[in-house]
């Protein structure tokens, strides 16, 4: 239940409104996205404007307005990843998931997204899915790797 | 307790733990325990041991042998071969380029020779996630010295005439920064280490957090005393869970043992460190912003002055400094200032870590002293090119920085020098770029990114960024005319001058170093509407040599748009107007052929007449 | 509170420490251009239009006026044919932005003599929004309910509502329309509530003309009928 989420993160930051962004994050991830009612929850509870709120959801990347698939692809195009192939590997997921960064597939089953820079740059070209990173990934073997996320 | 007589340490920052390190690690325990060797061989994790390119990386102590490469179904054999037999085992050993035997020690290997570790200390021989071990070596003596025979003041004169700087990417003198923060009069103060590391193709400080965070920790204290500040925030950026655990697990086990928190070895000082996530944003690795961020609003930079050092979180003295500069502080304090400028160059002292990546064969990070030319980092530490391709050029200072061309390998690595060939240091990012890279592609891709991060809050960035992209869209999709280059100049000048913060001040740099240094590419895809390096798809022409076709088909039939007419007997022939430029037939022609031809600003051939579409066959 | 003496464009100036030198620089009749800045509200910095050169040190650098605070001993040049290319510049990059606003090719044509700039952005990139902050600040500042904000960032940001749809705290006061320079934001955008009155067309007026003092706390709120709905709603005064 999204109150519950909500409650027990602010009740770990002790209601500190500095620590806004750490807490939107936390419930992020439980949630794997920030719903309209959510942040309105979290704009009672806290006594923050709702504006507020929504601007920082707006601004910073990490968050997402929108709900997102039951796992997240993340494409590096950092500088490394760029010059070993990041774009190939970019347009292969793209033409294999059927979507364009940040979109999510029909079945819901996947986001993608694109990242700059994860800082694997040694294993250049690197795509992360949900928490793991997959290095010096050829193309091919990126959408074989998409298997193993149902 | 008995001492182990062997100890295997397995990489295991982010990059080796993408390639399975963990698993390495529990075979290799596993397999210790069933020749039941688990009282006489350790197997830690350590952090990033930086040759990321032969990950997973084991390295055996106290015998210094380095294995790379590191498979679960070798590990069998690694352990009856060394452990038991006492044989280092030869095929797990990294072989460089053309050698014929493998290079058994980790002290012998081009890599790690030339590298000096200071800040990188600790790197392969630590369990970062064991504060026991940080102790053992040396780790908290610092600190105990500064609050136990040093006035802040000294600190800060230690640190100043150690000739530190800043390693975030503008260099200042540390010592002068902690200076004017630790006259400001407001009794409440801050320091914060920034770990936002936003630069792509940059991992020096996510390799830090990982492999020693209580270097950066220790720095912290020592900096929290000498400038009188309470509270120390650690700023890491979203993309980089794995240092965030390791650092929150440090200073846990700090506060644990009474190295953080009220009265720290029963002096009056003390100090209490806290976490704080970005949350996808390169601006917050400004200073204004990241304390914005910390203070839990839009990461917008404000103009300084005021400068954090006045005024900075929640209006208090703020002192920002990189995870780089801080995890140089316990050892400059242990072996003092002179030690330190005895490395380096006149104007910049110390080490630099450097991550080494792009179109090299040994990716990976170092620490090197500074001065050392972009050659040796080049060809001896990083093994030259890969494929034995041409070096192009060595990009430096991330977005906010330039290319150095090749003409100039032999320039040492100083702040000052890196700014004289128009770059910067940054915060050591180092691309390498060869013949196959296009810069004005390279230009274009690093607008994007700044474009995508500006803030918004200045119309200068906001607009004048994208307007430089515009331009370089233009010229790479072969829309460039005749006045581009000099209205690039002076859009990038004014963007340079009239944006509020860094980020603005600096996207510029990219275009206008390319400008410098690689006119004549630049020239060639506006005048010529070429790519000499082959990248701008929009450039490209492709063309089957009449004379090589075989008309074996695979072109034919792999052409995802069906452009290619031929048959068995028949040469392939491309139809330009359906051609899409993919490239898919130039890498699907066998090489014996050869056949398929790039073309870019020249003209396509005609087509050859149908009756002379016959394949040139060797006589047998 | 302490006095300061800075110099500004040769002459001596007596400022006060939470002074800007802007402030400074008009307490003693000196003119600099400005944009998204208004004396009722705090300064934000961002349109550099009123930057000025700051000799500190032997070097010279440039710095918005509105946001820096006066320093003892400051050398500041408030006009010079450097600055003024430079603000000819800023003025360029705004025009590109909002080449459609009447409001904005007026000051750039007689402040500045240039009638297009030489790049031209995706339709998607302009707006007759200038992202001035001036709506959203008094929205926080003067009115205290915050019911828009800057969304997104770099060159999508928009001033909008949460959820970019009606706000459910805008009271239709006006005060953000009336701040607005170039009449790009509609109170109908923003509320939910009825409209029923007529806004005045903002356009090249000088909008401080419309200033009127509230009666119930004596600040200044911007537009001549609004606060007369806002007292009657909220704080029962006729």
């Amino acid at each position: 239940m999204s109150i519950e989420v909500v409650d027990r993160v602010l009740e770990k930051y002790s209601f500190d409104k500095s620590s806004l962004i750490g807490m939107l994050q936390d419930i992020q991830r439980e949630l794997k996205w920030l719903p309209e009612e959510v942040l309105r929850m979290v704009s009672w509870r806290l006594d923050v404007p709702l504006t507020q709120l929504y601007a920082l959801g707006s601004f910073y990347k990490a968050f997402s307005l929108k709900p997102r698939g039951r796992h997240l692809v993340n494409v590096c195009l950092g500088t490394a990843c760029h010059v070993r192939g990041g774009a190939a590997l970019e347009q292969a997921l793209e033409k294999q998931l059927k979507i364009l960064p940040g979109e999510t597939t029909a079945d819901d089953r996947f986001t993608m997204e694109v990242v700059r820079c994860v800082g694997c740059c040694g294993l250049a070209p690197v795509i992360v899915i949900d928490e793991n990173f997959h290095g010096k990934i050829a193309p091919a073997d990126a959408v074989k790797a998409l298997e193993n996320y149902k | 307790m008995k001492p182990f007589r062997a100890n295997l340490l397995v990489c295991a920052g982010t990059g080796c733990v993408s390639n399975r390190s963990f698993k390495v690690k529990l075979a290799l325990e596993q397999e210790i325990r069933r020749c039941k060797l688990e009282d006489e061989v350790l197997v830690v994790a350590t952090g990033c041991q930086g040759f990321c390119e032969r990950g997973p990386i084991v390295v055996h102590w106290p015998d210094g042998i380095f294995y790379q490469k590191v498979t679960e179904e070798e590990i069998p054999k690694l352990v009856a071969e060394h452990l038991l037999k006492g044989r280092p085992y030869k095929e797990l050993m990294y072989t460089p380029g053309e050698a014929e035997a493998p290079i058994p020690k980790l002290t012998d290997i081009d890599f790690f020779k030339y590298q000096r570790l200071i800040v990188l200390r600790n790197r392969g021989i630590i369990d970062p996630e064991v504060i026991d071990d940080y102790i053992a070596n040396d780790g908290y003596t610092a600190l105990h010295k500064a609050l136990t025979e040093m006035t802040p003041e000294g600190v800060i004169d230690e640190i100043t005439m150690s000739g530190l700087r800043g390693r975030g990417g503008a260099g200042f003198l540390t010592g002068l920064k902690w200076g004017v923060c630790s006259k400001a009069k407001d009794p409440r103060k801050f320091i914060v280490c920034n770990a936002d590391e936003g630069d792509p193709g940059a991992f020096m400080d996510r390799s830090v957090l990982e492999a020693d965070p209580h270097a950066v920790i220790e720095g912290m204290a020592i900096g929290a005393y000498a400038i009188g500040a309470q509270t120390g925030y650690v700023y890491v950026r979203d993309e980089y869970p794995l240092a965030c655990e390791r650092i929150a697990k440090a200073i846990k086990q700090s506060e644990d043992y009474g190295l953080l928190g009220s009265r720290i070895f029963d002096t009056n000082f003390s100090f209490v460190i806290k976490v704080v996530r970005g949350a996808g944003a390169f601006v917050c690795g400004e200073e204004t912003a990241l304390m914005a961020s910390i203070e839990g609003r839009m990461g917008k930079p404000r103009q300084r002055p005021p400068f954090p050092a006045q005024k900075g979180l929640w209006g208090h003295p703020t002192n920002i400094n990189n995870v780089e500069t801080w995890a140089n502080v316990p050892i400059i304090i242990m072996r003092g200032a002179d030690w330190y400028a005895s490395i380096g160059t006149e104007k910049s002292k110390g080490t630099k870590i450097f991550s080494l990546v792009g179109k090299v064969n040994n990716t990976g990070l170092v620490e090197v002293p500074m001065g050392i030319s972009l050659n040796k980092l080049v060809y001896d530490i990083g093994g030259g090119i890969i494929g034995g391709k041409g070096l192009k050029a060595v990009q430096t200072g991330g977005p906010s920085g330039g290319m150095i061309p090749k003409e100039l390998m032999d320039l040492p690595v100083d702040y000052e020098k890196l700014a004289e060939a128009g770059s910067i240091m940054g915060s050591g990012g180092l691309i390498v770029m060869d013949e196959t890279d296009c810069m004005v592609d390279i230009a274009k891709y690093f607008l994007a990114f700044t474009t995508d991060e500006s803030c918004g809050k200045c119309t200068p960035c906001r607009v004048g960024t994208k307007a430089l992209w515009n331009i370089l869209d233009d010229i790479t999709k072969g829309r460039g005319k005749k006045g581009d280059i000099e209205l690039l100049e002076e859009i990038a000048v004014n963007v340079k001058n009239l944006s509020l913060c860094g980020l603005g001040q600096t996207a510029p740099n990219p275009i206008l170093t390319m400008i410098r240094h690689f006119k004549v590419e630049l020239e060639a895809h506006i005048n010529e509407r070429k790519c000499p390096a082959y990248v701008c798809k929009e450039l490209i022409d492709y063309y089957i040599d009449p004379a090589k076709c075989k008309a074996c088909m695979i072109c034919l039939r792999k052409c995802p748009v069906d452009a290619i007419t031929g048959g068995k007997n028949q040469i392939h022939v491309i139809d330009q107007e359906k051609c899409t430029n993919c490239g898919t037939c130039f890498e699907v022609c066998p090489s014996r052929f050869g056949a398929v031809r790039r073309l870019s600003g020249e003209p396509v051939p005609p087509p050859v007449p149908q009756e002379a579409r016959i394949p040139v066959r060797e006589s047998r | 509170m302490s006095e300061i003496l800075l110099q500004i464009d040769g002459r001596e100036v007596k400022a006060t420490e939470e002074m800007t030198i802007l402030n400074a620089a008009r307490s003693v009749g000196i003119s600099i251009p400005t944009l998204c800045y208004h004396e009722a509200l705090t300064p934000y910095g961002a349109c550099r239009l009123c930057i000025v050169e700051i000799i500190s040190g032997g070097r010279k650098k440039l710095a918005a006026s509105c946001v820096y605070p006066v320093e003892q001993g400051l050398q500041v040049i408030t006009n010079s044919p450097d600055l003024q290319k430079a603000r000819k510049a800023t003025m360029e990059f705004l025009l590109a932005r909002s080449p459609d606003s009447a409001y904005l090719r007026d000051r750039a044509k007689r402040e500045f003599g240039i009638t297009a700039p030489r790049f031209v952005l995706a339709p998607e990139d302009r707006s007759d929004c200038i992202l001035c902050g001036l709506c959203v600040r008094a929205c926080a500042e003067i009115v205290g309910i915050s019911a828009i904000d800057f969304v997104l960032r770099g060159i999508k940001s928009q001033v909008e509502p949460p959820f970019l749809k009606g706000s459910d705290v805008c009271i239709g006061c006006g005060t953000c329309v009336a701040m607005c320079p170039t009449g790009y934001i509609k109170v109908e955008h923003i509320s939910r509530i009825a409209v029923t009155h007529e806004f005045p067309k903002i356009g090249t007026e000088n909008i401080s003309e419309h200033a009127v003092k509230c009666k119930v706390c004596a600040a200044f709120h911007l537009g001549p009928t609004y606060p007369k709905d806002y007292n009657r709603l909220f704080a029962g005064i006729e």
